[in-house]
């Protein structure tokens, strides 16, 4: 267990790195997918308690898109990939390629959910294994969960984890969006939430 | 604690507060978290909790906010609403939340984070006698939790 007040500008330094190196990775899959050209932000490690995690993605009554999945393996924690609702609705209309694609249309949006699973799957899997190149520690992604809901709703199941032993979570944030800030351009974030244990692990596999 | 007495009070995660009527306790995003509302209807007050974890005593160390985990959050809610005059026969309790937002095969206990804590919140407040007068347990939906005088509503 790593305490927050140990944490040196090195340690975050690192966890830059871990953000750059695997957003990066999966700003590449998605550009492949959608046949356009992808900017990533520069990560952000946040040290951020449970109420102002929600106001990261608009507040915890917020309704957002995510993909999420467990890590499990030698550093476990919970990735999500966080989309607003209209951003995952043009997202799946280009991957399907069916612009009458509607998020909120329970009799027909299974596809387009599916291809939004598919493709935070594909993207957080390229995010890990990239993660896991780097530092040599096995990742084993769970199935990714699919869910349309409030943030603090769904972001909290991540934090389940670290709650037990902590009031705050160290999160790797970062965003990638579509190039061009127009209308209905694609705009993601990654949140990883290693679980309090993994962050040695982590350190230790790099050297630090 | 101060007593609020207008306008919609805001209990953020792994929090609690208490208000008098007319007030409304207002809680958003409760997931697998528990949202638990004990009140005195006669003396018209209420506190609410937003509990994210069932038990306080798992943690290797001792808890640094009480109000996470349904044992001593409950704790403090019940001696909270007493120290502001409520009757402890008075009392009764309603809840929601609890969701299992994910399906996971998974053995892990955490992902069945939601039902362990309605379990941990029944408990705690059968061993207060607190009588339970609404209970929703959403399966896989996030839900807002609203507590005004009266009654209790979610959307």
């Amino acid at each position: 267990m790593v305490n927050m007040e140990d944490l040196t500008d090195q340690h975050f330094d690192i966890l830059k790195e871990i953000g750059n190196i695997g957003a990066g990775n999966a700003a590449t899959a998605l550009s492949a997918m959608v046949n356009k050209k992808i900017d990533m932000k520069v990560p952000a490690i946040k040290v951020v308690g449970f109420n102002e995690l929600m106001e990261e993605v608009g507040g915890p009554e917020e309704e957002i898109v995510s993909v999420f999945l467990r890590i499990e393996g030698q550093a476990p924690g919970s990735m999500f990939f966080v989309l607003s609702p209209n951003e995952a609705e043009s997202l799946a209309q280009q991957v399907i390629g069916d612009t009458n694609f509607r998020l909120h249309d329970h009799a027909s949006n299974e596809f387009g959910l599916s291809a939004i699973q598919e493709v935070g799957n594909i993207l957080s899997g390229s995010y890990l294994s990239a993660l896991s190149d780097f530092t040599s520690i096995t990742m084993q992604p769970s199935v990714p969960n699919v869910t349309i809901d409030m943030a603090a709703a769904i972001l909290m199941q991540g934090l389940v984890e670290v709650s037990q032993e902590s009031d705050y979570a160290i999160v790797i944030d970062t965003t990638i969006e579509e190039e061009g800030t127009s209308a209905g351009a694609t705009k993601g974030h990654f949140f990883l939430l290693p679980d309090p244990g993994s962050f040695s692990q982590i350190f230790q596999a790099i050297g630090v | 604690m101060t007593l609020t007495t207008t306008s919609i009070v805001k209990v953020g995660i792994a929090d609690m507060q208490l208000a008098t009527s007319p007030a409304i306790l207002k809680t958003a995003g409760l997931g697998s978290c528990v949202g638990v509302v004990v009140y005195d209807l006669a003396r018209k007050i209420a506190g609410l909790a937003h509990i994210m974890l069932p038990d306080s005593t798992a943690s290797s160390k001792p808890p640094t906010n009480l109000y996470k985990y349904a044992d001593t959050s409950i704790d403090q809610l019940v001696k909270t609403l007493l120290k502001q005059g409520a009757e402890k026969k008075a009392l009764e309790a309603k809840l929601a939340g609890g969701a299992q937002m994910f399906s996971f095969r998974s053995s892990n206990q955490m992902l069945r984070i939601g039902d362990r804590n309605v379990e941990a919140v029944i408990a705690k407040l059968q061993q207060y006698q607190i009588p339970i007068r609404l209970k929703m347990s959403v399966v896989i939906k996030g839900v807002r939790f609203f507590f005004i005088s009266k009654q209790a509503y979610w959307r």
